[in-house]
């Protein structure tokens, strides 16, 4: 019901700004090799292996990603992108492996805890609160509400000035996804698209330092993806790092300064969004190693 | 039939002693239930655990009635804490069971030979509840006299206890109202809708759902503490599955997460539940009620057509109207979880 206002604004890919052309600057001197290390690395995991069965879902043997970056995950479908996310956000455990957020190892932090400390992360299934308006699905997302201890609760004069404060940043953040009209309805009633703005919306109420967006396109349609694309470049653009899955290649080159591949659970390959699109590994991996080539075996 | 008597023995027990500790139970089963969406199957337990809370400070403690308040919180929270440890990790399913089966096993223990000196057994423990009547006495509601006016007429104990019942209801019911108008109450509803949409923003969910259970169960516990006062004694089988259950059917009647729903509902419950008694009564009093010769229902049966009635009617109500009295229609269409 609101894209047509987004469609007003599709354009073509802008200039490139200052800071991303800092973190690519900082990337160009890596090697596009698995598992390279970084100048600045945020998070940082060592040999992370989940099994499932006896299938290991998720087998990566060294993983850094840039601070002030934008990441890109990509690889085909059950590659463990997602399983690797659940993994590094807390929200399933490895059956071994170590990572650090910030030079904070993680290992058997709760989830509340990581997101607490500025990894902030979204889901592939949009997780809105359907049932509760717009602006209280914001203002949920502000740390530290001295209102959310129960025996506050009773005593509004204590929390009421912060909750004023949210209540604005809420509104401005609102104004910035032009969700600003939808305020007090039902989150239930926003369109698919119009979720994930709000859950990206949400999610940076927590002032997080590293945004982790499973797959932010899904789902989301042309015009409104122009739109999540500069979203997300913002965020690099406030001194944020963003890590993305994503399945709609145009976005990944649009917008990412550094590529990680995965397939079958393990790192394949990493480089700039050209060196991926060239890398012989990758096109194995998306189309299979046998691809022009003639099926008949005895040839 | 006597219209007159069946009516006003209906809107008497509208605010009568039953609908006024279903009111107070279904307050706190609405916190766990209605609002953090934690399946609670137990709350006669806490109920238990408020009643005997009191019961057994002059019986097996030997301490006056006062200390029995405290002694009913503590049972509670330990109660809570002792469901929700295990539980709330998992998901909500689990918390029914748990909770369901802690209330059965409380009731059995209580009523058991073996505890006898310390719950009373089957009898349960009486004679406690004098100090709580005598603060009516010395505020001049004798005991024997009557007090109200017009339908609502009760003997002065019964007075007393509906006063202070009804005092508690509106102190919870302000209490509950407030703490959902807070942040606090934000993050139980959001807990509700998607709990890991409430971890991934950062809170402690397993530590909210824990503070529920335990409001939740606390106040479940002043209810049965007014259930004693009212009976003048604590007798296990009256903490059974069905007081769980009626008061959930009460609370559904009126609506789930309204601080109204958990009040008017208990309140239209009972008046429902006592309307279509009199008028079965009414109906059987001169013999079998017969149509064309077929006997459809007998004196004896009045109280299990009573309840196929309730039945009945709260299977018509979540069809026609899923959000209780005072729910929401709109709220209630996002059921997309």
């Amino acid at each position: 019901m609101t894209d047509e206002a987004d469609l007003t604004e599709v354009q073509e890919a802008q200039p490139l700004s200052q800071t991303a052309l800092a973190a690519r600057a900082a990337l160009s001197e890596v090697a596009p090799v698995p598992g390279v290390a970084k100048p600045d690395p945020i998070l940082i995991a060592d040999s992370i292996r989940r099994n499932f069965g006896g299938i290991a879902a998720v087998d990566v043997d060294h993983l850094e990603v840039q601070r002030g970056s934008i990441t890109a995950l990509i690889g085909p479908n059950g590659a463990g992108k997602t399983t690797f996310f659940n993994l590094v956000t807390g929200f399933d455990k490895p059956s071994e492996g170590e990572w650090s957020f910030d030079g904070r190892s993680m290992h058997g932090v709760s989830p509340h805890k990581m997101a607490a400390l500025g990894m902030v992360r979204t889901f592939q299934l949009t997780k809105s609160l359907t049932k509760l308006s717009v602006i209280e699905n914001m203002k949920l997302g502000a740390t530290d509400q001295r209102g959310e201890r129960w025996w506050n609760g009773l005593l509004p004069w204590i929390w009421r000035k912060q909750e004023a404060e949210i209540e604005e940043r809420s509104d401005e953040l609102l104004g910035r996804f032009k969700l600003d009209h939808m305020r007090d309805e039902y989150a239930g009633s926003l369109s698919g698209g119009q979720r994930k703005l709000l859950e990206m919306a949400r999610a940076l109420m927590t002032n997080p330092s590293l945004v982790m967006l499973d797959e932010p396109m899904a789902g989301v349609n042309p015009a409104l993806k122009q739109s999540l694309n500069r979203h997300v470049r913002g965020l690099r653009d406030e001194g944020m790092t963003v890590l993305f899955v994503e399945h709609d290649m145009d976005m990944v080159h649009d917008i990412s300064d550094w590529v990680i591949v995965m397939a079958e659970g393990r790192l394949i390959a990493e480089g700039t969004p050209d060196q991926i699109s060239s890398n012989p590994d990758v096109i194995d991996a998306y189309l299979g190693s046998h691809q022009g080539q003639s099926l008949l075996e005895d040839e | 039939m006597d219209w007159s008597l069946i009516l006003s023995n209906t809107f008497r027990q509208m605010v009568g002693t039953d609908a006024m500790y279903f009111a107070i139970a279904a307050l706190g089963l609405n916190v766990q239930f209605g609002y953090t969406g934690l399946l609670n199957f137990g709350q006669a337990g806490f109920m238990a655990a408020g009643g005997y809370g009191l019961g057994m400070t002059a019986w097996y403690f030997s301490i006056s009635l006062w200390w029995g308040i405290p002694i009913a919180i503590v049972y509670a929270l330990i109660l809570g804490l002792l469901m929700g440890i295990p539980t709330l990790r998992l998901r909500s399913d689990y918390l029914a069971i748990v909770t369901i089966a802690a209330a059965e096993i409380i009731r059995l223990v209580v009523r058991s030979v073996r505890f006898k000196e310390q719950f009373g057994g089957t009898d349960g423990i009486g004679e406690f509840a004098g100090p709580f009547r005598e603060v009516g006495s010395n505020l001049g509601i004798e005991q024997g006299n009557k007090y109200g006016f017009w339908v609502f007429e009760y003997t002065g104990r019964q007075f007393w206890t509906l006063i202070v019942g009804w005092i508690l209801v509106a102190i919870f019911g302000f209490v509950v109202y407030l703490l959902m108008r807070s942040p606090w109450g934000r993050v139980l509803k959001a807990i509700r809708e998607d709990e890991d949409a409430v971890r991934s923003l950062g809170k402690n969910v397993y530590s909210y759902k824990m503070q529920s259970l335990l409001f939740g169960g606390v106040v479940g516990a002043f209810a049965g503490m007014m259930l004693a006062l009212d009976r003048g004694n604590v007798q296990p089988d009256n903490y059974s599955r069905d007081l769980t259950f009626y008061i959930l059917t009460a609370l559904v009647l009126g609506g789930l997460a309204k601080v109204s729903g958990s009040i008017v509902g208990p309140m239209l419950y009972w008046g429902v539940y006592v309307f279509i008694e009199g008028v079965l009564r009414g109906m059987t009093s001169d013999g079998p009620l017969q149509i064309g010769g077929v006997t459809i229902i007998q004196s004896t049966q009045v109280g299990q057509v009573q309840l196929m009635m309730v039945g009945a009617g709260l299977i018509a109500l979540m069809t026609f109207r899923p959000q209780g009295l005072f729910g929401n229609r709109e709220e209630m269409a996002f059921d997309d979880r």
